[in-house]
């Protein structure tokens, strides 16, 4: 008799916590530049994340469970983004999210691939994914599929035989600036000025100056957000008036907003770009807009895109398993048709670097026009 | 050569907005032996000020009567009554750290009620050229250092030829006689701390549509400041000038000479040579305190 009574309780437990596994929210873990210098890129990067969860959720979740995100601050700061990693980890979640600047994804993505957790991030230095690290994955193109895009546009559009390349002194920037001019070199063209910045550098006056003296017939920019705003502005203060090419951080929205009339004429190569001719993209816009009253930059896009990487995966595998996850995404394909929330067709290879199609821009009158679409290569 | 004019001119356009933190720093110091380690953040606070006029649909020219009116009350009258006054019987060490936790306390504070990102701020010179000797040089770039110059013209007439300039200048160098001869010191005293906090204001109003508006752009203006009165001289006003314009230069031509990345440590080693070699600064006195 006690002995059924037993088996009937214990039968009852393992009941519950069964259903209340099935039913408990999917812990995410969000490590992200919500202030410092990358603040533009962390917070656009979260109000993404919160937007598709809220979405996701109001339907329903994923496999019948919520999703539930908790965002901490790396400040900028690969040290603490370390640390804040190291914490997240802790409390297991299914996946980690972030950082967005590449050094800090480089010193944290040892821990997650140590903890055996997927990591989907927004570096975008080329040397992120190339270590062998199989948790590791883009929500953007890394540098070694978008450099050749933008000094072949340099090299047959704007027919500049010397460049002046100007970029910052960290992982993000170095990783650029090594690809770019290998591939200037491919096209003969030559570095007339090779200006390395400081991040979170103020004043950019003796670095015009110096590509002034250089006198280039164009200039590559790949600095961060608030950077490239500083330097767009000083560039006009000095009047120079050859082409402005950069890659995302020089034409994005944020960008845009803080340098004015300097932003104008400014060109690059985005993988992501609100103003893109999708129509999905288009309502993702308006989407971020209603919620949070700003138009975002590419960042927005990717934490948006990171919680639909999750949901599309987790319901490919049909269960909650964040040993497997990693292993799922390798070589997923996810179509916009079935997966609205993904936005645009795209494809994981095994090295977590993505597919899909980009866009080459240029700023009129304080807005992204998209020139060319460059479309998914398989 | 064209070259180095640019450089000359930008660096003193940014060296002249060092000038007028700087000046701030020496004029609290000789009045109230007050050393202001939040004056950084003293020069990013009004920006946000008068941005927050203009969220409120006010025009530019409206925020910036707003933002110094503003900035008198909270980082003169209300600085001086809330945080100096208090601390500063307990010594002038106990005084420096509060201004430390209080440059922390307004970062914070911005970073939380306004953003932590940067924003946009526009400037009070149109956007242009000149030219120059042949050499084309930026319209906003002259217009601060003119703007800047003309301010510590005004100023430094105010000190050497009104009655409260003279009586400010008694009160920095004897407060005590000062007081005897019928000098309202405190009043003086008080009139210090406006004068700084239109000085930020006004160091503010010129910087940001350059550095933008973000919390932590005081950290390297208050840096600059600091090492600027040092050099020139901490107890003279005319040095805090120079030692502005001059860190404003060396820093330019570091940036462009030297390297981007040592850039930073130039002017460190220049207030290291100061301090060993002439410890009262280019045009300081020795044991003197005057304004």
């Amino acid at each position: 008799m006690r002995s059924g009574i037993f088996a009937g309780l214990l039968l009852a437990t393992v009941s519950a916590a069964a259903a209340f596994a099935q039913g408990a929210p999917i812990k995410l873990a969000n490590v992200a530049e919500l202030s410092g210098g990358g603040a533009t890129v962390g917070n656009n990067w979260k109000n993404g994340i919160d937007l598709a969860i809220e979405e996701i959720n109001t339907k329903g979740g994923v496999l019948g469970r919520k999703l539930e995100v908790t965002h901490a601050d790396s400040q900028s700061n690969p040290g603490v983004a370390r640390a804040q990693v190291q914490k997240a980890l802790d409390n297991e979640p299914y996946v980690l999210l972030g950082p967005g600047y590449s050094g800090s994804v480089k010193v944290t993505s040892p821990l997650a691939a140590e903890a055996g957790i997927a990591q989907i991030m927004g570096g975008e230095a080329a040397e992120l994914t190339q270590g062998g690290n199989k948790f590791l994955f883009r929500t953007s193109f890394g540098q070694q599929s978008s450099m050749p895009k933008v000094a072949k546009y340099i090299n047959d559009e704007l027919k500049a035989k010397s460049v002046a390349i100007v970029w910052v002194n960290n992982d993000f920037g170095k990783g650029g600036r090594d690809v770019i001019t290998k591939e200037f070199a491919k096209h003969n063209i030559k570095v007339a000025a090779d200006i390395s910045t400081e991040a979170g550098q103020a004043d950019f006056a003796a670095d015009v100056s110096k590509i002034k003296a250089a006198s280039p017939d164009a200039v590559f920019i790949y600095l961060n957000e608030e950077e490239s705003a500083r330097m767009l502005k000083e560039l006009k203060r000095q009047s120079i008036s050859v082409p402005l090419m950069g890659e995302t951080t020089l034409v994005g929205q944020k960008v845009v907003e803080l340098a004015g009339d300097a932003a104008n004429g400014a060109r690059g190569h985005v993988g992501l770009t609100t103003d893109a001719p999708v129509d999905l993209v288009k309502a993702f816009r308006e989407k971020f807009l209603k919620k949070y009253n700003y138009v975002p930059d590419h960042n927005g896009l990717k934490g948006y895109l990171a919680i639909y990487m999750i949901k599309a995966t987790t319901e490919k595998m049909g269960k909650v398993d964040a040993k497997a996850f990693a292993d799922n995404l390798h070589g997923l394909t996810i179509k916009a048709a079935s997966e609205p929330g993904i936005l645009m067709d795209v494809t994981f290879d095994e090295k977590g670097d993505i597919d899909r199609q980009g866009f080459l821009v240029e700023i009129v009158d304080g807005k992204q026009v998209v020139k060319q679409v460059l479309p998914k290569l398989n | 050569m064209s070259n180095l004019l640019d450089l000359l001119v930008a660096g003193l356009a940014t060296g002249a907005i060092y000038a007028l933190v700087a000046v701030g720093f020496t004029l609290l110091w000789q009045t109230s032996q007050t050393i202001n380690f939040a004056q950084g953040e003293f020069v990013m606070l009004p920006a946000f000020l008068m941005l927050a006029v203009m969220h409120a649909g006010a025009p530019f020219w409206l925020a910036i009567i707003l933002g110094i009116l503003l900035s008198l009350l909270l980082l003169g009258l209300g600085f001086k009554l809330l945080l100096v006054d208090p601390m500063l019987r307990h010594g002038v060490l106990p005084l420096a750290i509060a201004t430390m936790a209080l440059a922390i306390g307004m970062k914070e504070a911005v970073k939380q009620f306004f953003s932590a990102e940067a924003s946009p701020f526009p400037s009070i010179v149109p956007a242009g050229d000149v030219s120059i000797l042949g050499t084309v040089v930026s319209l906003q770039s002259l217009g601060v250092l003119a703007l800047a110059i003309a301010v510590v013209i005004g100023l430094t007439m105010l000190l050497n030829r009104t009655s409260i300039g003279h009586q400010m200048q008694a009160t920095a160098q004897n407060p005590t006689v000062a007081r005897i001869i019928g000098v309202p010191v405190e009043r003086m005293i008080l009139m210090t701390f406006l004068i700084n906090a239109f000085l930020v204001a006004l160091a503010s109003l010129l910087i940001t549509p350059i550095y933008l508006a973000k919390f932590s752009s005081g950290e390297v203006l208050g840096q600059a400041a600091f090492i600027a009165a040092i050099v020139g001289g901490f107890n003279q006003v005319r040095g805090a000038i120079a030692g502005g314009l001059l860190i404003g230069v060396v820093d330019n031509l570091a940036a462009a000479y030297v390297s981007t990345q040592y850039r930073a440590a130039v002017p460190l080693i220049l207030l290291i040579v100061i301090i060993l070699f002439r410890p009262q600064g280019l045009l300081g006195r020795p044991e003197e305190r005057t304004v």
